[in-house]
């Protein structure tokens, strides 16, 4: 019986003055294998349409791989526009 | 707006065939992401946001109205540049002055008062498509709206004003962006399409179709099973009425009708003009540049602007001049011509000029009569103008409110001009639009000016209300032993003793004579002793008719109180339907039939109870009985509670041990049921309290010891303080049953009571299996009123289902103290009568009013089942589950 390799999470803060920026960064980690993206979000208050677009891009790299990000902190406010724009589904949310 | 992929795509021939090809869905759906994005993204921006984004698109309108308008003419060769260049002005200035202080987003409107907040909701993507007759103006009214209220909208113009609006769009989009508005709010298809159109009116993501167009256009919206506001054309007719201010009159059609060259839906079709001043009128048309045609010409304009298969007119002559339709039809008019008017004598397709027609040619119909006018105005109005626009000139208001009724149109104009006054907010107060909503009539869903709140689901946050509550009992509440020696000091006239035959041989009358002032005059009427009949009452009224009362005395049990609450009734207001009266009702504050209040007649009502269970000396309530119709009917109405109530114990000295204990189960049942009943207060609460522990105290000893006067005495108030407590509290579900078993059976109401109590106890303070809904009590508080009585009572136990259980038990040990029956079945009633009457039981007892006040709502099986432990008899105290009696 094969057992799973635990994941080891790594978590990047999200920069609320470069919101785009930060989500780029941890985009370009995503491929490397064990290792669990989570996203906090906590100092973020807003987003906007290229936020959005990241976070399609970054939620698709994930499901490729067959994960998901999980979110961290996503306020109620962006976590009605994820919901509305069909993408809340697509990650895993902590608190 | 545009991006570069799609503006990649302008220009590629598209495979759309039946449907549409992938690469075009991609375009599509790519659109729809951008407005996706954007409509969710909007959601989190505030007021403040949105309004530091609307008023400088509001200015870039303005700035570029003249450029717009040219850009639409040039576009159309439809309407007039100057009026175009207004309705742009309109479109931006005029909403905006409307809307810049409104609140669309949050809390946009509190009612304290009410518990009420609505809290604005983003419809999220709007699919709009603007139509070619005001193609600039409707995109920036429909631009500003958007922002306002935070959606993101695919604009889909007419083909034939695709350009001017898109260079609308895209300055509204590019100022919107510039001041904060997110990414993709606002896109523009690259060419119309129907495939398009029907793609985007049938996508899941679409919320709202807003269809300013032609009739297809709009049916095209509304069919796509998508909520819709499809405003589409009118056909709007002018009464003006021989009271008008003439020339002001001709100014404003003139006005209207020229304006954009008629473009405009709301403008005026069919003028109606009343005999008296139609030469005048037309006259006074012709002095300002108006052209009558001559009948040839009318048939010429009938043949040409109008398609003679649908009766429709034709686009050739849409927002065209009157000079350039009369040269393109071959009449001859003067250069300066700025309509062209046309007689017609009837209104449908025989008279093909009584349709619409947006340029400027407006038919003109000589109205004999006021009446003749406004039926030919509802022709009009009904030939495709149902619920747009009508517009009246007149200063006679009677013409103006029968015109208003007359009409189907979502705007009534009034002394001004049609088109510029369906606007709103140029001639009028009405909110400024380029939409026109026109109800059911025209197949949209309002009558409204579409505004910003068209644009919003408006959520209702609401807040759990508390009704006003009451506590009313007669003005003066005499007691105690002698209690009658107050009427000494009542002045009356004439006054009349209800009483029966019983309270006569007892002496009780002649005891209320002796003390009644010298000078009164006293009439005695003498009833039968059972619930009072119709005919009773009638027959009261006209004693106290004969008599002219001023003051009535009802001295006996409940029945002879009711029947002389209804007398009453019914001397002082003859007219009153007893029927009707007793019409059943949920709340009384709500009540659908109202008692009289005007009085033809007023008699002071005294009422002297001579036993001790009913308290019907304090109530609100009447029993009759109508044998006619084989019922009882129960009136209810605080104008029914007696202005006095003596409380006498030598009344009920005498009363026998099986009455007093009846009437004492009565009392008691009256206390508990409003104890726990869903309108009970701290008001009803002290009384009901106060009445459960004399009941307990000095039943027992009362019916034991029937000459003890403090126990008479104490029982006599506590009937009445039970009463004063149902009657602003209500009774429960133990007076429905004990209603339906009691008639049935021919059993004594205070044991019909007797038998259900234990039962009923129990059923309440259990978690019941249906809540009864009541918005003032926090919580299912029925066993806990139990318990505090238990308390009260000195009964023990540390839980409350042990000190219900104690309160049954001590109710049980009370019934059998005065030889209540333990069961329904000790009564002589075989199971199977029994059995065979539970239909006719459940039914009567669930039709009775008295359980809608109960803690708990009681299902008819339940009723049922309450009945059969009746039967069977008690020991529920001892058989209740203590884990069914837990807190709530």
């Amino acid at each position: 019986m094969t057992v799973p390799m635990p994941k080891i999470a790594e978590i990047h803060k999200i920069d609320p003055q470069h919101v785009v920026e930060s989500l780029r960064a941890a985009r370009k980690k995503l491929d490397r294998g064990n290792v669990e993206t989570v996203l906090d979000l906590t100092a973020v208050l807003r987003i906007d349409p290229p936020t959005l677009c990241e976070m399609e891009a970054l939620a698709t790299l994930a499901e490729e791989s067959g994960d998901k990000i999980r979110l961290l902190h996503v306020n109620v406010e962006i976590y009605k526009v994820l919901k509305l724009a069909k993408l809340a589904e697509r990650f895993d949310f902590r608190t | 707006m545009l991006t570069t992929e799609t503006r990649q795509r302008r220009g590629r021939t598209l495979p759309v065939t039946n449907g549409l090809s992938e690469d075009r869905i991609a375009y599509l759906e790519g659109l729809l992401s951008q407005a996706r994005r954007a409509a969710a993204v909007f959601t989190q921006y505030t007021q403040e946001d949105v309004d530091r984004i609307v008023k400088p698109m509001v200015v870039a309108g303005l700035e570029h109205a003249q450029h717009l308008a040219r850009l639409a003419v040039e576009e159309t060769k439809l309407g007039v540049l100057e009026d175009k260049a207004l309705k742009n002005m309109v479109a931006t200035e005029f909403v905006y002055n409307y809307v810049k202080d409104k609140r669309t987003v949050g809390a946009i409107r509190e009612f304290p008062e009410r518990g009420l907040v609505e809290v604005a909701e983003p419809i999220g993507i709007i699919f709009s498509l603007t139509p070619i007759t005001n193609p600039t103006s409707t995109v920036l009214f429909k631009c500003i709206m958007a922002i306002k209220t935070r959606n993101a909208v695919i604009f889909s113009p007419h083909p034939g004003a695709w350009a001017c609006c898109f260079e609308t769009v895209k300055i509204m989009y590019e100022t919107a962006l510039k001041h904060g508005a997110p990414e993709g709010v606002f896109t523009c298809l690259e060419s119309h399409d129907l495939e398009d159109n029907a793609y985007l009116m049938h996508h899941k993501d679409v919320g709202l179709i807003d269809a300013t167009g032609g009739p297809g256009v709009v049916k095209a919206a509304y069919s796509s099973g998508k909520p819709a506001l499809g405003v589409g054309p009118g056909n709007t007719p002018v009464y003006l009425e021989k009271t008008a201010d003439l020339s002001m009159a001709v100014v404003d059609i003139l006005t209207s009708k020229t304006f954009d060259n008629g473009t405009i839906c709301a403008s005026e079709q069919t003028v109606v003009i009343d005999d008296e001043i139609y030469d005048r009128a037309l006259n006074k048309f012709v002095e300002l540049g108006a052209h009558v045609c001559d009948e040839t010409e009318t048939k010429i304009l009938e043949r040409t602007v109008i398609d003679p298969k649908t009766g429709c007119m034709q686009p050739m002559a849409v927002g065209q001049s009157a000079t350039d339709i009369a040269r393109m039809i071959g009449i001859s008019v003067k250069p300066d011509s700025k309509l062209l008017i046309a007689r017609i004598y009837g209104v449908g397709i025989k008279h093909p000029l009584s349709a619409e027609k947006l340029f400027p040619v407006l038919a003109v119909y000589r109205a004999k009569s006021a009446d003749e006018a406004l039926k030919v105005c509802v022709d009009v109005n009904h030939a495709g103008g149902l619920g747009h626009t009508a517009v009246v000139f007149s200063r006679n208001e009677e013409i103006i409110r029968r015109f208003s009724e007359a009409m189907n149109a979502g705007r009534i104009i009034v002394n001004s001009p049609g088109s510029v006054g369906a606007f709103g907010g140029v001639y009028n107060d009405m909110v400024p639009t380029l939409s026109f909503g026109c109800g059911t009539g025209g197949g949209n869903s309002t009558t409204d000016n579409v505004n910003v709140y068209h644009y919003l689901n408006i959520k209702r946050v609401a807040r759990r209300t508390q009704a006003h509550m009451w506590f009313r009992i007669p003005n003066q509440i005499y007691f105690n032993l002698n209690a009658a020696q107050n009427l000494r000091n009542i002045k009356s006239v004439s006054t009349v003793i209800v009483t029966n035959l019983a309270m006569e041989q007892v002496g009780h009358v002649d005891v209320v004579r002796r003390n009644l002032p010298p000078q009164t005059l006293v009439h005695v009427l003498v009833i039968p002793d059972a619930e009072p009949e119709v005919k009773t009452v009638m027959q009261g009224v006209e004693v106290l008719n004969v008599h002219n009362a001023d003051q009535i005395i009802a001295l006996g049990g409940g029945s002879v109180i009711d029947a002389a609450k209804i007398m009453k009734l019914k001397y002082e207001s003859p007219d009153a339907d007893l029927q009707e009266l007793a019409a059943p009702f949920m709340d009384i504050r709500k009540r659908v039939v109202e008692y009289p209040t005007e009085k033809v007649k007023r008699a002071r009502l005294i009422a002297i109870s001579t036993t001790s269970g009913t308290g019907s000396e304090v109530t609100p309530f009447a029993v009759l009985s109508d044998k006619s119709a084989g019922r009882k009917v129960t009136l209810a109405d605080y104008s029914l509670t007696p202005d006095v109530a003596i409380v006498d114990p030598q009344f009920v000295m005498s009363m026998p041990r099986g009455l007093t204990a009846d009437t004492g189960i009565d009392c008691l049942t009256h206390a508990l049921e409003a104890a726990v009943s869903i309108y009970a207060s701290p008001y009803t609460d002290s009384n009901a309290m106060q009445a459960i522990r004399l009941a307990f105290k000095y039943l027992p000893i009362a019916y034991e010891h029937p000459r003890d006067e403090e126990a008479r005495s104490m029982m006599h108030n506590a009937a009445c303080i039970a009463a004063i407590a149902f009657s602003n509290a209500a009774v429960g579900v133990n007076h429905a049953l004990a209603h339906a078993f009691g008639a049935r059976f021919g059993v004594a109401h205070g044991r019909a009571n007797a038998l259900l109590l234990p039962h009923v106890i129990a059923y309440n303070a259990a978690v019941p299996s249906k809540f009864m809904p009541s918005p003032n009590q926090r919580g299912y508080v029925a066993h806990k009123k139990y318990a505090a009585i238990a308390d009260l009572l000195g009964l023990g136990g540390s839980t409350i289902p042990e000190k219900v259980a104690r309160l049954i038990t001590a109710v049980e040990s009370l019934l059998d103290q005065v030889a209540a029956p333990r069961s329904i079945g000790e009564l002589g009633i075989s199971v199977e009568e029994f059995e065979r009457a539970m239909p006719d039981l459940s039914k009567i007892a669930f039709d009775d009013p008295s359980w809608r006040s109960n803690p708990r709502m009681p299902l008819v099986k339940e009723l049922v089942e309450l009945f059969w432990c009746a039967y069977r008899g008690r020991g529920v105290a001892r058989s209740i589950d203590s884990s069914q009696q837990q807190t709530v």
